[in-house]
């Protein structure tokens, strides 16, 4: 499954709870706000690191360049993909799940 | 005419300081209508939805809370409410209102509605659906 998170971690608990939720193999794509928890040594970047164990976390780079995050500040391991790269992992993934 | 879809709808916000809670009963009401597959999900702040003895008279709001009752007689039938949320707020099962179903294979025998469920088991559930909408 793909999930999508859109929520600031340090607004919405919506990350924590979807990490809580996932399954190993899933596909994590943080859009809109959601980047914002991508950024390392923030809140969120431990719980990013456990969760990249079993699972793939990936960042919107219109919503990173949009907010003036610069890829290279990203929690390691994080992949950063277009909107062409959003639409592949819709694609290859059985269902999506967008937590707000 | 089309075919019969598992629609989960998970429920993550309290009931009364946003709207959330209230549209997502619609939607669930809505989509157990078109005769969809629908359960639900009471994860987070979401397991206040299902508190019993709300009264918001003195608000001025809606009190809701009796809506979920009837949700059984629209075969939604299966709430599903994560065991460690309700932990993390002070709450266990005992707290939350008393739903039920009727079993029309089973004589119409009532059957309760609410499970407890491990955020486990409930991750392993939303694998099964078709359809995941939050709230």
């Amino acid at each position: 499954m793909l999930h999508t998170v859109n929520k600031s971690p340090y607004e919405k608990n919506s990350l924590e709870t979807c990490l809580g939720l996932s399954l190993d193999g899933s596909d994590i794509l943080l859009i809109e706000d959601g980047v914002y928890g991508a950024i390392a040594g923030g809140k969120a970047s431990a719980m990013l690191l456990e969760a990249m164990k079993t699972r793939q976390v990936y960042a919107l780079g219109p919503d990173l360049a949009a907010r003036g995050i610069d890829p290279g500040r990203l929690v390691d391991g994080i992949t950063v993909v277009d909107y062409g790269g959003f639409v592949e992992l819709a694609a290859r993934n059985d269902r999506v799940q967008a937590w707000l | 005419m089309s075919e019969i879809k598992k629609f989960m709808y998970i429920n993550r916000r309290a009931p009364y300081g946003s709207i959330y809670a209230l549209e997502g009963l619609e939607v669930v009401l809505i989509g157990a209508a078109f005769d969809q597959d629908c359960c639900m999900a009471f994860v987070g702040d979401g397991v206040f939805q299902l508190v019993r003895g709300q009264d918001s008279t003195q608000t001025g709001m809606k009190n809701f809370s009796p809506a979920y009752k009837a949700l059984g007689d629209y075969d939604v039938n299966r709430l599903y409410v994560e065991r460690e949320s309700l932990a993390e707020r002070g709450l266990s099962e005992d707290d939350l209102m008393e739903l039920t179903w009727e079993d029309e294979d089973d004589d119409w025998a009532e059957k309760p509605s609410i499970r407890v469920v491990s955020r486990e088991e409930l991750a392993r559930l939303m694998e099964e659906q078709d359809v995941l909408l939050n709230f």
